[in-house]
């Protein structure tokens, strides 16, 4: 029997991720013994501090090259520095968008519609659960695309996973419906683990160990099973294809994303994307790089389809989140074009068009909080109309995400999806290139309706109103349209910062 | 070349103010632009073939671009044409933003800013900074159709959108494909033109077949040629006159700018393959334009169509290969541009003055307001080329450098300028002569606003048409390097023709 070795952690390079995790947990004891009256405040300073904080270790450890960093679990390189700020950063400009309690219910614990229920609310007895959860899913993020062996990412996922569940179901009003959509994104997801650990079984069976190292020089060697190694790409990829909802493994994401509090919506559309990205550019451009004659044509074809089944499919929606929902499945689409292309500026650009995008898409939930009636947002997109001439700063904010999800120039939508399209096409992935290009232009279709409808369409009048942003959403809304802009003017200094650092160690 | 930058640094200052104080903020910078748009002119050297007044700035190094601007002949007599329209259609289109959805100073600043973005346009000389202005410059124009626009103003622009979106991104394929190619051929991924105009002999003839039609459709959408042209009637018929200027006279002039600029140049190969197939449409867009003309009783929409059919000349004399027919579509998209101002701006005061647009709402109108119709008379002689204005030098050109390489083309052409007659004479007589028809007794005529705008219109149409040297000197060296390049030299008429 092998003796026991004593694990060696490096501290300095989880730091970021034990930050995050000690403020969660703080964060439950501020729950549970901070009076109500000092508990939101208490737990937006806790979180923020907390994120910065990791953002600040994250900058220490830029220049970091190790592979043991937990006994070969974990990886800190430099695309693992840079996703890990890219969440970081998006999930404080969410965070602001989470403090405005409004949007989540008072007592979770109530059935909806109780005597409970009608009671906290009246009383104001607001808890605030969703500040530690949204702590433990940014720790399990910041895990996901720097975990190296199989078990470490299978955690990861569940870490990132099990909060947002939750955090789906947090919201204020129709609840049901958010109910609905916190269980059948747990019933999916977990689905979609199953397909994760199955294909992991698999890869261990193929290379005899989970070790991305291993399973790469397993690879090399060629002396195993190609059909089990198939097989267990084929599942790992569903598993991951689930999470960031490529099609045909999308079905959850409208309905989750109509379902759950907008705030929420946000921070997961944006954080989990760039973490599961994240995590596939790891395995497929390290541990399976060599057997790209397994994968290659298998996500190729699964990009074509949900670029253009997004696009298509969006031009048919009613609600402005459902359409938002199929325009995040389009742009899924891209992101895998910038795995597939398998090269040095397919790494770079995907980095950057899912940090770009990330920033604008909570900047478009944002927007969408603010447009309300009596009884909440409003989502049905023909009530929008004439917003332009009620409240024309937020329509042209809107506008101009919209337009950066579009890819028109001076955005940074246009920055990203260039430099993604350039790196698949210099890896000959012209179908795809081509595939990419005409599904922007369907997609250009639906995003310029919204913004027909806004400008061009006289306001009905039905109690539709932009409430008066709060300074925190301002925070937010703000912060990503200056972003959005200056990624499209600008944009150079930060690709030459990820050109830099954006090497992965294997 | 701080132009852009000038138009722009004064929008900034524009929105404190309101109203008369936007139109005015407006009109000074467009005629300060214009000046010193003349002052480059003059300091341009004529017989340099070179970009000239380059100036270039890093942008985003990692993918090789550059803030690079720089001007040729072509460039210099379009910018020109572009910085001297733009304030007549201020002052032209004094009152023509009260209808709008937004405010006056919205109107002026989307104008100037559409400016800019067209100076951009033709004078950058980095493939990816022109795609930027080329696309971006959509937005302003969408906004001015949809909303200052009438009729089914929104639908007429979003078609607009659409189109012109669909062809960008046809074109943003191709740019990614060269870029790509570039990388491999070069040192290093570039986009300047000038380089990247070297590499087309690395590819083989797939590729620059199918990379020069990303190209040429997004140009033919913008220019627009058949069967590419159907946004056009209907923008023009929604947009305000002045918009439609813009839109017609300028933002068109970058689908035959781009033909020469990057389709000729980058894929000389590709062009001559599909020499034929080009020039085949241009002439169905002569005859099919011409014909819709003659045939349409809304005075807006009828001169969208005499433009298609201009275009279909455009498109002839620079797919012919010589370079007079390469000189004469430069110039035609010169006087084009002033003509269709004079016909659209003439259009939109007996439009806002009768109140329809209809052609046989209007009768007598010489009798009634006899400068108004003088004008108008005058746009559509220059229109269909009357010997003597400066459509007439360019027709000419167009056709004489046609005939040396196509005469058979060149024949069928000329009965586009017979259908020009037609299509011109018959709104001229019945909007013009005959008995004044009912309602239009008490209309007035031009007021001096109105007269100082179009005077320098009428003013060029003429100039130019009698002495056109000066611009031609500007023209020809760039044409006859563009062929050179080509690798075409002009067909010596034999001693025997006739």
């Amino acid at each position: 029997m092998n003796p026991f070795i004593i694990p060696t952690l490096s501290y300095t390079l989880l730091s970021p991720i034990l930050i995050v995790l000690a403020g969660a947990l703080i964060g439950v004891l501020v729950e549970a013994f901070v009076s109500l009256k000092r508990r939101g405040i208490t737990q937006l300073v806790l979180t923020l501090s907390t994120l910065v904080l990791s953002l600040f270790q994250v900058w220490n450890i830029r220049g970091a090259q190790s592979n043991s960093a937990v006994m070969s679990s974990v990886i800190i390189d430099g695309p693992g520095v840079l996703l890990q700020a890219s969440i970081l950063i998006i999930s404080i400009i969410s965070v602001f968008l989470i403090a405005d309690t409004d949007n989540f219910t008072a007592l979770a614990a109530a059935l909806p519609g109780s005597d409970e229920e009608r009671v906290s609310l009246q009383s104001g007895n607001q808890v605030t659960e969703v500040f530690p959860l949204t702590l433990f899913a940014i720790s399990g993020m910041l895990l996901f695309p720097v975990a190296s062996d199989l078990i470490t990412l299978f955690v990861a996922l569940e870490m990132l996973s099990l909060p947002l569940y939750l955090m789906a179901g947090l919201s204020r009003r129709r609840r049901l419906l958010s109910q609905e959509a916190a269980l059948k994104y747990f019933l999916l997801g977990s689905f979609s683990s199953a397909f994760f650990l199955f294909g992991a079984a698999y890869l261990y069976g193929y290379a005899g160990n989970v070790t991305f190292v291993s399973i790469a020089s397993a690879v090399v060697g060629g002396s195993g099973n190609d059909v089990i190694l198939f097989i267990g790409i084929a599942f790992l990829s569903i598993g991951l294809l689930f999470k960031v909802g490529a099609v045909p493994f999308h079905a959850w994401s409208p309905d989750v994303y109509q379902g759950a509090p907008t705030p929420v919506t946000a921070f997961m559309a944006a954080a989990t994307k760039v973490a599961a990205f994240g995590a596939m550019l790891r395995i497929f451009y390290t541990a399976l790089a060599e057997a790209n004659w397994s994968w290659v044509p298998f996500l190729t074809v699964i990009a074509i389809i949900t670029m253009l089944f997004g696009s298509f499919v969006a031009i048919a929606q009613s609600d402005i989140k459902r359409m938002l929902a199929y325009s995040s499945i389009a742009h899924a689409g891209f992101f895998l074009t910038g795995v597939i292309a398998l090269n040095q500026a397919g790494l770079s650009a995907s980095i950057f068009y899912l940090f770009s995008y990330g920033i604008t898409t909570v900047g478009a939930f944002a927007v969408v909080t603010l447009v309300r009636d009596s009884s909440g947002e409003i989502g049905d997109i023909n009530r929008w109309s004439g917003l332009g001439k009620r409240s024309p700063w937020i329509a042209t904010i809107f506008a101009g995400f919209l337009l950066a999800f579009a890819g028109i120039p001076l955005t940074s939508g246009f920055i990203g999806k260039f430099s993604i399209f350039s790196a698949a096409y210099e890896s000959g992935a012209k179908n795809v290139v081509i595939a990419g290009v005409l599904s922007s232009a369907i997609a250009a279709f639906f995003y310029i309706r919204v913004i027909v409808l806004m400008f061009f369409k006289d306001p009905i009048d039905d109690g539709t109103s932009v409430v008066i942003p709060s300074v925190l959403t301002r925070t937010t809304v703000i912060a990503s349209f200056v972003v959005t802009i200056a990624l499209g003017v600008f944009p150079a200094p930060l690709i030459d910062f990820i050109n830099n650092y954006a090497i992965f160690v294997r | 070349m701080t132009l852009p930058l000038l138009g722009a640094g004064l929008i900034a200052t524009l929105p404190k103010s309101d109203g008369l104080a936007a139109k005015r903020a407006a009109l000074i910078t467009t005629s300060l632009v214009a000046i010193a748009t003349i002052a480059m002119a003059v300091g341009f050297q004529r017989d340099n073939v070179d970009m000239q007044f380059v100036e270039s700035y890093k942008w985003i190094p990692s993918f090789g671009i550059n803030y690079a601007l720089g001007i040729d002949g072509i460039a210099l007599v379009l910018i020109l044409m572009s910085t001297i329209l733009a304030p007549i259609v201020v002052l032209a289109g004094w009152n023509e933003a009260h209808g709008g959805r937004w405010s006056v100073k919205t109107f002026y600043i989307l104008i100037l800013v559409l400016e800019t973005m067209v100076i951009g346009v033709f004078a950058a000389s980095d493939l990816f900074l022109f795609y930027v202005f080329f696309e971006a410059m959509l937005i302003p124009v969408y906004f001015l159709i949809g909303g200052y626009g009438t009729g089914a103003r929104s639908a007429a622009a979003v078609k607009f959108l659409l189109y012109s979106l669909f062809g960008g991104l046809l074109m943003l394929a191709s740019i990614i494909g060269l870029y790509v190619i570039s990388g491999t051929t070069t040192d290093g991924h570039t986009f300047d033109i000038i380089k990247l105009s070297e590499i087309h002999n690395s590819m083989s003839s797939t590729t620059q077949n199918l990379l020069f039609l990303g190209f040429f459709i997004a140009f033919a959408i913008k220019a627009p040629l058949w069967p590419f042209h159907t946004w056009l009637p209907d923008a023009a018929k929604a947009a305000t006159p002045g918009t439609s200027v813009l839109l017609l006279g300028i933002l068109d002039k970058v689908g035959t700018f781009g033909m020469i600029r990057y389709c000729l140049t980058l894929f000389p190969d590709a062009s001559k393959t599909f020499t034929p197939i080009i020039l085949a449409l241009s002439l169905i867009s002569i005859l099919y334009g011409a014909f819709l003309a003659i045939g349409e009783r809304d005075i807006k929409r009828l001169i969208a169509f005499t433009s298609i059919s201009h275009f279909g000349f455009i498109t002839m004399g620079i797919f012919a290969m010589t370079s007079q027919g390469h000189s004469g579509a430069i110039f035609y998209m010169f006087s084009h541009g002033f003509s269709t101002a004079a016909l659209f701006l003439v259009a939109g005061w007996m439009i806002s003055r009768r109140g329809s647009s209809t052609i046989a709402d209007f009768g007598g109108l010489q009798r009634v307001t006899p400068v108004m119709a003088w004008m108008f008379f005058l746009a559509g002689m220059s229109s269909l080329a009357l010997p003597g204005l400066s459509s007439f030098v360019s027709e000419f050109l167009v056709l004489v450098g046609t005939y040396t390489r196509y005469p058979a083309l060149a024949i069928i052409a000329t009965f586009g300028i017979v259908l020009a007659a037609l299509y011109i004479l018959i709104p001229v007589q019945r909007a013009l002569h005959g008995p004044i028809t009912p309602g239009n007794e008490g209309l007035r005529d031009l007021n001096l606003r109105e007269k100082i705008a179009i005077a320098p219109v009428i003013a060029i149409i003429i100039a130019f048409g009698v002495y056109p040297s000066p611009i031609l000197n500007v023209i020809n060296p760039a044409a006859a390097h563009v062929i050179a390049k080509l690798g075409f030299t002009d067909p010596i008429p034999s001693a025997g023709g006739k």
